[in-house]
């Protein structure tokens, strides 16, 4: 059975997201666990035993970021990444909205482990109604004495904080989040160092965690590592939400274990298939930055190492799946127009690269492309990907260096000034 | 236009809720905008007054974010996503829909100021629901050209401004 509902069990209980429904369905047993029985050590301890790699995009594995903290270093923070704005991704918006409970339970618990007594939800300025939810949530948390000073009478103090954003896709980027809740312009940071444990949240060591990551961790806490490890394959463990748009007829979340689900179980068995009888002609595995793959790749696994060796990634667990009408350029080019809105200008691979990208798919979506533009976007691509300060370069380029290597003459025959038969998907500039 | 007594004080507590004041430059404006409207020039200075620093340190900051509106919006907002779940599942035809009943282009108001409507770039987290829009920051999901048109019809007949 592919489908493993441990996030999402009690997902649609009316009322969860108040906290005596939570608490009635199990919520903040774990907590109460934690605070009496185990040391921030062995909560630690579980969280690695378990295998949980982070939900957010990258997959790194959450224990081992823990441990980078550097001994003694303190005040230090916990700052929940619910920033998501990769395209495609809902996953987030869908736990915080439903069960915002469980991650502000996640968010203690992980408080805990480190030792950190401040934490902040960094919400997505478009998602105000999980921001609502979640500082009522807070609200409700604190007066029943979840958060605040001496929590349970543990001794152990911590205050949560949700902030908002306001409209900046690169502030998912945990360093250009960083540098947004401190209160300056979404840029990234210079790497190294790699990760904010070592200097993050005003200079101070710091864990950037995704939504989904810390709304796991209350489960495992109460169920064990081991139970959580012996989910899935050797590098997938636990279930994990994929959330699947586009062509298919039911999109939604779904809750899967990694591994065992393949793509073509996905779409066909729990999405009800292709919408409208149609053919599939390609999809992404991870949300917008990820590389296409196509009706070849159907049988993969959803997970970290399928995907990367396909030469895609899982990404953000952003399934996008298009149909046989859509032409790729068109996809491409709205990609690229997406990626050059969202380059914070800071370095200038990006900032140009994506707005030459973006002018060079509009003349060929117009059927009035060049010999040579497709040479040309892969000679852009080069100079971006690898080159840029952070992430978003890179990705801006992925899904179109993959699109004109599976669909070389869709391309081609835009250049030729033919376009092509698709619908367009004529979206305004 | 000078802040409300309550918006004043609430940046004054945002303030002491930070570890650090420039922290609170985004919910600041978050509430200025919430109180007017839009961002002025003289409500960044008054943001920076009371988190006391320079107004060139908030302008800075606020020109970054794109949900900071720099001029007058209509009473209600509404912001089609056409990324591309939404555009895969014809985000293109609620546009349409809106244009023609409204009368305006992406990212005009109504001429009796009820309607901004706007388009964005950015997906708006709606992909399980697309086509997607968010009207005064609250999702609508799985819309219709028919749902599209009855909206707009709903938004000039309830003048409510947010």
């Amino acid at each position: 059975m592919p489908v493993k509902e441990v996030l999402t069990k009690n997902i649609t209980a009316p009322g969860l997201f108040e906290l005596k429904t939570y608490e009635r369905l199990g919520g903040y047993l774990a907590l109460r666990k934690a605070l009496k029985e185990m040391t921030p050590d062995q909560v630690s301890e579980e969280v690695k035993k378990s295998q949980l790699r982070g939900r957010g995009g990258a997959a790194f594995p959450t224990a081992q970021k823990w441990s980078f903290l550097p001994k003694g270093v303190f005040p230090r923070y916990l700052v929940c990444n619910a920033d998501e704005s990769e395209p495609g991704a809902f996953k987030d918006r869908y736990l915080m909205e439903h069960s915002p409970h469980q991650m502000i339970e996640g968010i203690i618990l992980s408080a805990y482990a480190i030792q950190a007594h401040m934490a902040f939800a960094y919400v997505r300025g478009e998602y105000l109604e999980a921001r609502e939810v979640l500082e009522r949530a807070v609200e409700e948390a604190r007066a029943a004495g979840y958060i605040g000073n001496d929590i349970l009478g543990s001794g152990f103090n911590l205050d949560l904080l949700v902030h908002g954003g306001a409209g900046a896709y690169i502030c998912g980027e945990e360093t250009a989040l960083l540098t947004s809740l401190e209160g300056y312009r979404g840029e990234p940071r210079l790497k190294p160092p790699f990760y904010p444990t070592s200097k993050g949240l005003y200079g101070q060591p710091t864990v950037v965690n995704n939504v989904e990551t810390l709304s796991a961790i209350p489960h495992i806490v109460l169920n064990g590592g081991d139970w959580w490890a012996s989910i899935g394959p050797p590098t997938a463990k636990g279930p994990r939400l994929i959330c699947v748009s586009g062509h298919v007829e039911r999109p939604g979340n779904y809750e899967i274990v990694m591994g065992d689900t393949t793509v073509r179980e996905l779409i066909y068995d729990l999405c009800g298939g292709v919408w409208k009888g149609r053919n599939l002609k390609a999809y992404q595995p991870g949300g917008g930055s990820m590389q296409v793959l196509t009706k070849q790749h159907l049988d993969l696994g959803l997970d970290f190492d399928s995907m990367q060796k396909a030469g895609s990634s899982l990404g953000a667990g952003a399934l996008v799946v298009m149909d046989e009408t859509v032409c790729m350029v068109d996809v491409s080019m709205r990609l690229v127009d997406f990626y050059h809105h969202e380059s914070c200008g800071k370095c200038t691979p990006c900032r140009e690269g994506t707005y030459w990208m973006s002018q060079v798919l509009h003349r060929l979506e117009a059927g009035e492309g060049r010999d040579d533009d497709v040479a040309l976007l892969q000679s852009i691509s080069k100079t971006i990907d690898g080159r840029s300060f952070c992430f978003l370069g890179d990705t801006a380029t992925w899904f179109l260096v993959s699109a004109i290597k599976y669909f070389p003459e869709e391309f081609a025959a835009h250049a030729a000034g033919r376009t092509c038969s698709a619908e367009p998907l004529r979206i305004p500039a | 236009m000078a802040l409300s007594e309550a918006t004043v004080e609430r940046i004054r507590q945002l303030k002491q809720r930070y570890p650090s004041p420039r922290s609170a430059i985004l919910p600041a404006l978050w509430a200025v905008q919430h109180e007017q409207g839009y961002i002025t020039p003289e409500g960044m200075a008054a943001v920076a007054e009371h988190l006391e620093m320079e107004a060139s340190i908030v302008e800075a900051t606020a020109s970054f974010y794109s949900m900071f509106l720099q001029k007058p919006a209509g009473a209600h907002q509404v912001v089609v996503c056409t990324n591309v779940s939404c555009a895969l599942r014809g985000s293109a035809e609620i546009v349409t829909a809106f244009e023609e009943a409204l009368g305006v282009r992406a990212g005009e108001t109504t001429p009796d100021r009820l309607v901004t409507f706007q388009t964005t770039v950015e997906c708006l987290g709606g992909c399980g629901g697309a086509p997607a829009l968010q009207v005064d920051h609250r999702f609508r999901e799985n819309m219709t050209p028919d749902k599209a048109r009855a909206l707009a019809a709903e938004l000039r007949a309830v003048p409510t401004p947010h």
